[in-house]
């Protein structure tokens, strides 16, 4: 259950010694230099070949419809009985990036937000971490859903394939869980700045209960992955989608401040709201 | 009108292009040059045996008054050398042509150079769809030395702004002609296809075909800078594996894989640096500028792999016959110079010829057709001469003996009984048995 669920979920954000400059940046590829490239070549994106099961990212039909049927399903309605609100704000169509708080040691939250919002249009993860050095982990996130929040392809997913990408955009380490919802600075920034480039809206998303679900029991500096609950908890998980911010231009650092102060306010708001960490 | 000069011509794409080329009116004179004799038969295509590390390539450009020159010859293929002499014939090679290029009393204005997606290196890290612009970072020899080419063809174009260098990066080659292929192309001929464990590498490839009617479409039209030719579609190694009904077989461990590699090449097993990392880290082209250009694939990576698979099933039928055609220099001359000969059209015994040129063309224009007779693996297996599209089946017949031409005849009829499929076999028994 626990390497299943380490799996499924696909954010980096379970990692307590992200580095930001973990994914080796191509200077070439900054978002600053992507407009660059002519949007007409959107024109000439590959069709669709219906044959195909796997996409060109490498996203795999049949893992994803594997892990829906056997995990994701029952974690949805029976563990985590989540329940999510403002689901409607997530545009249906054209690109939109959202950025939710980190969950705890195990990145269970990408996957319940874009089960959440199956019926709406299908998410790509992020991943702000580079998982090359893993064999099998990055392999099946990839098939997952997952994509690395390299600059170049964040553009390529949002501007060019107009798609929904979730990303988390919290630096540093993994929370203890004494810090519970007390959200780092944003210093993904990437994430921000390819939706600025690409003219999507941002759509900020609060998740209460995923860092009681699986808390972190401690992140000592040595160890690569902090030290976890091995099973995630069975809280329970409310979402709640805020609305879209559109921006093109500005500064992404107060952007980036604006956007973590939001998502802090409708999670104290929650947490507030909660009676029982199981219950909700 | 154009005068073209193409190196390479005696391999595999160098030769089609100067076929497909030499069809065209645009181009008034096609003169090839390479190091061996010619394996495909030219109609109007001058063939002159040069020594590229000598000098006779600049007389040849000065005097003939070329404008254009297409390179082929370039080597990222690391099986098909030792490194030492890819790296010689790449540097040396291209550092020739261009002072060939670039002296005093030569008009070329175009140069067109194919070269290698080994130019962007694989690694961790990278973007998911490598664009012309991406930093390369070279690891191996090979890789080294085709990002060194391109760096002098950047300095030519920066010296000689008149001058329009392309430069054509191409993935593995897959399908078609077998000579051609890359190391991926290889692999896919095992028997099960060798993976490494815990990885699932997405690759770029590109089928012959398009390999050269993009050289092709680089010669007609005026492309500047680096363009990616690479199919639409990119196929993860599993996906091959399934699409070629063959077994991924994790051969290699994720921990010490160019250990492994190591013993296996020892074993004998061809294993070289560049596909162990491949088959690790993948890589594949964003191919959007190219066909921004006007640039229309004819295949996609999936389309070439039922492709490959339906070949597969058929080359037992294949392996009888040799070469058909020899390089004959007198015979040559005669035929294009000699007065007796009648209107100096296609030599006498060029029917074979004519089907050969007549297929780049028209498999360039039949992207559609070839789409529907290659359509699922699955009547691909029951019927494998069938998915074969007429043009590959036409081109293959001459290589084929007497007893395969009957077999595949009486196959034929019995089956879809193609006319033109007919008409070439027919034509071929009647050439073979006088």
């Amino acid at each position: 259950m626990e390497a299943t669920d380490r799996t499924a979920s696909s954010e980096a954000p379970a990692d307590p010694q992200a580095r930001p400059a973990d994914p080796p940046v191509d200077p070439q590829a900054r978002p600053t230099d992507l407009p660059a490239r002519p949007a007409d070549l959107r024109a000439h994106l590959p069709g669709l070949e219906p044959d195909r099961r796997v996409t060109d990212w490498g996203r795999s039909e049949l893992v994803e419809q594997a892990l829906e049927r056997t995990v994701y399903d029952f974690l949805y309605h029976y563990w985590f009985r989540v329940q999510a609100e403002g689901i409607e704000k997530v545009p249906e169509d054209g690109p939109a990036l959202l950025l939710a708080n980190r969950a705890g040691g195990l990145p269970i939250t990408a996957t319940m937000i874009a089960k959440s919002l199956r019926h709406r249009r299908r998410l790509h993860f992020a991943t702000t971490r580079s998982l090359d050095a893993v064999p099998g982990l990055d392999m099946f996130l990839t098939k997952a859903g997952a994509v690395p929040a390299h600059p170049a392809n964040l553009h390529r997913l949002l501007f060019d394939e107009r798609e929904a990408v979730l990303g988390f955009p919290e630096g540093g380490s993994a929370r203890p869980l004494r810090d519970r919802y007390r959200l780092k600075s944003f210093e993904h920034l990437e994430l921000i700045r390819a939706a600025l480039s690409a003219r999507a809206p941002i759509v900020p998303v609060a998740v209460l209960g995923a860092e009681e679900a699986s808390p972190v029991l401690a992140s000592p500096r040595w160890l690569r992955l902090s030290a976890t609950a091995p099973l995630p908890m069975p809280a329970k998980i409310r979402i709640r989608v805020l609305d879209p911010v559109w921006r093109t231009g500005g500064d992404v650092e107060t952007l980036a401040a604006d956007l973590r102060a939001l998502i802090q306010e409708n999670l104290v708001e929650m947490l507030a709201a909660r009676r029982s960490v199981w219950l909700g | 009108v154009r005068r073209i000069l193409i190196t390479g011509v005696s391999a595999a794409v160098g030769g089609r292009v100067a076929q497909a080329l030499e069809r065209d009116p645009g181009f008034e004179a096609v003169i090839g040059v390479d190091t061996d004799d010619p394996r495909h038969e030219f109609r109007r295509t001058e063939f002159v045996r040069v020594a590229l590390e000598r000098r006779p390539l600049s007389r040849i450009i000065a005097a003939a008054g070329i404008d254009t020159v297409l390179d082929t010859r370039l080597i990222d293929h690391p099986l098909s050398a030792p490194a030492k002499r890819i790296e010689a014939a790449n540097e040396a090679g291209t550092a020739e042509l261009i002072a060939a290029c670039a002296a005093q009393d030569t008009a070329v204005t175009r140069l067109i150079v194919k070269s290698s997606a080994a130019y962007y290196g694989h690694g961790p890290g990278r973007p998911a769809f490598l664009t012309e612009d991406t930093t390369p970072q070279p690891r191996t020899a090979i890789e080294r030395s085709i990002q060194a080419t391109e760096r002098m063809l950047r300095e030519h174009q920066a010296r000689h702004p008149q001058t329009k260098v392309s430069i054509i990066r191409f993935p593995d080659v897959i399908g078609g002609d077998s000579r051609a292929g890359g190391a991926l192309a290889g692999l896919l001929q095992l028997p099960v296809v060798p993976a490494v464990l815990g990885f699932d590498p997405r690759l770029a490839t590109i089928h012959h075909e398009d390999v050269v009617g993009a050289l092709v479409h680089a010669a007609r039209h005026d492309l500047q800078g680096a363009y990616n030719a690479s199919a639409d579609g990119v196929l993860t190694l599993s996906e091959m594996a399934s699409l070629l009904g063959k077994t991924l077989l994790p051969i290699l461990p994720p921990v010490g894989t160019g250990f492994a590699a190591a013993q296996l090449r020892r074993l004998g097993l061809r294993a070289p640096v560049e596909l162990v990392r491949q088959l690790r880290h993948g890589r594949a082209l964003d191919n959007r500028r190219l066909k921004a250009s006007g640039f229309a694939f004819a295949y996609t990576s999936r389309e070439a792999l039922v492709q490959i698979r339906a070949q597969q099933q058929l080359r037992p039928l294949l392996t009888a016959g040799g070469e058909s055609y020899r390089y004959e220099p007198d015979l040559e001359e005669f035929l294009r110079w000699s007065p007796s000969v009648r209107g100096h059209g296609p030599p006498a015994a060029g029917q074979a010829a004519q089907s050969q040129p007549a297929q780049s063309e028209a498999a360039l224009s039949q992207a559609a057709a070839s789409q529907t007779t290659t359509t699922s693996p699955g009547q691909a297996a029951t019927s494998s001469n069938d998915a074969i599209s007429q043009d590959d089946l036409v081109e293959l017949i001459d290589s084929l003996d007497d007893e395969g031409l009957r077999e595949l005849r009486s196959y034929e009829e019995a089956h879809r009984a193609r006319p033109a499929v007919l008409e070439a076999l027919g034509r071929s028994l009647a050439r073979r048995t006088p």
